[in-house]
């Protein structure tokens, strides 16, 4: 339970998403409210939750008023059209002067535009699933583990395996893309602030920071030579 | 002017007949084909069937060289959302939303977008008709929609 931390989350769609995220703050102490405009989801939800479910259109300023989304802390619209999602959240902080709005993204491309146009966070599945079997695939392991600056620059994780042509070398000899930094070496679960004569050895993991469209280049320069 | 109209049902394809008629360069996006059986007989422009959230169909209708873009879907969401992606993405110079909420449409114009409340604007010219009145402003109209849909509960935050 995380009482002094506990936060009033709304939650606006009841699909999946919205059912299992509902449940999980609960169980955490979170305060919730689940807002559904589909008549029946709502009912049984409500059934098994109770009064925290709300059959309203959470596009709807009076129902968003209702549901007391001026002293929330964080609106989640997961609903499975991004249209939805990104008006309930502009709505959110225009309005009700959200501190933080999460969207769910069914279109990937959508993440980018919907952080430009003023939503705190975006999650797509679809991204992370596609991420997921792409660093199957790729002969490198460059792990994404966080993007900043609406996604232009992002933290991440490269693995160092025995026959990556950079096992052996020392940071300053790499070949780096330019605004490329790295930031730590990890080296049996200790984190070794790195120096140009810091030797890669296999099983570190490198964390670097990177500008996102150097991301290519620099999974070529730790690629391990599979085919 | 190059128009790029979304939503191809009475109000955009009577639009798009009109535009189309009057020599502008008009393209009219709709995902479902029978729509652009509305269009007039004499429309010259394109049709393109597709999604009007995406990018990918807004870059087929050469949206990035269109001087309007205009969003008359049934989904005042899918409107409001498609606008916007004219503007941040394919700095299209005027866009307009069809809204039937009159408060997201005031929400919306707030931001800088322009949208036209069908809501208001028709109740407004109906109740002007029923009283034999003259028409009145289309601000008039506007401030018609936004009393009648005010929101006690919008409060600060403390």
């Amino acid at each position: 339970m995380s009482g002094a931390s506990a936060m009033y989350v709304i939650v606006v769609g009841a699909g999946k998403v919205g059912y299992y995220l509902s449940k999980q703050l609960l169980k955490e102490g979170h305060e919730v409210l689940v807002m559904e405009k589909d008549r029946k989801t709502a009912e049984s939800l409500a059934e098994e939750l109770g009064d925290i479910v709300m059959h309203a259109d959470g596009c709807e300023v009076r129902s968003m008023a209702e549901a007391g989304m001026g002293r929330a802390n964080v609106v989640v619209a997961v609903t499975g059209d991004d249209e939805d999602n990104l008006v309930i959240c502009q709505m959110a902080k225009r309005k009700f002067g959200v501190p933080r709005t999460i969207a769910r993204v069914n279109d990937p491309k959508n993440e980018a535009l919907f952080q430009e146009l003023g939503i705190d966070q975006t999650v797509s599945s679809t991204r992370i699933i596609f991420n997921l079997i792409e660093q199957q695939i790729e002969t490198s392991q460059i792990i994404p583990l966080a993007a900043l600056k609406r996604g232009e620059i992002e933290v991440v994780e490269a693995d160092i395996t025995p026959d990556s042509p950079v096992a052996g070398m020392r940071i300053g000899q790499l070949e780096l893309p330019p605004n490329t930094l790295i930031i730590s070496v990890i080296r049996d679960d200790h984190a070794l602030i790195p120096h140009a004569d810091t030797k890669l050895r296999p099983g570190d993991s490198v964390i670097a920071m990177i500008k996102a469209e150097r991301e290519r280049e620099l999974r070529e320069i730790f690629a391990s030579r599979k085919t | 002017m190059k128009v790029v109209i979304l939503g191809c049902g009475r109000v955009g394809s009577t639009i798009a007949s009109v535009m189309s008629r009057e020599g502008h360069d008009v393209t009219i996006i709709d995902q479902n084909v029978d729509s652009f059986r509305r269009l007039s007989s004499d429309f010259s422009g394109k049709t393109i069937i597709g999604n009007g959230i995406d990018e990918d169909t807004l870059r087929r209708a050469e949206l990035d060289r269109a001087d309007a873009f205009i969003a008359v879907t049934n989904g005042d969401n899918r409107n409001i959302m498609s606008v916007q992606l004219a503007k941040v993405r394919f700095k299209v110079p005027k866009v307009v939303a069809r809204i039937y909420d009159p408060i997201r449409a005031a929400a919306y114009a707030e931001l800088g977008i322009e949208t036209v409340c069908t809501t208001c604007v028709g109740a407004g010219l109906i109740r002007d008709k029923v009283l034999g009145r003259k028409f009145s402003t289309f601000e008039e109209y506007l401030r018609l929609g936004i009393t009648n849909a005010s929101v006690e509960g919008e409060h600060e935050r403390r």
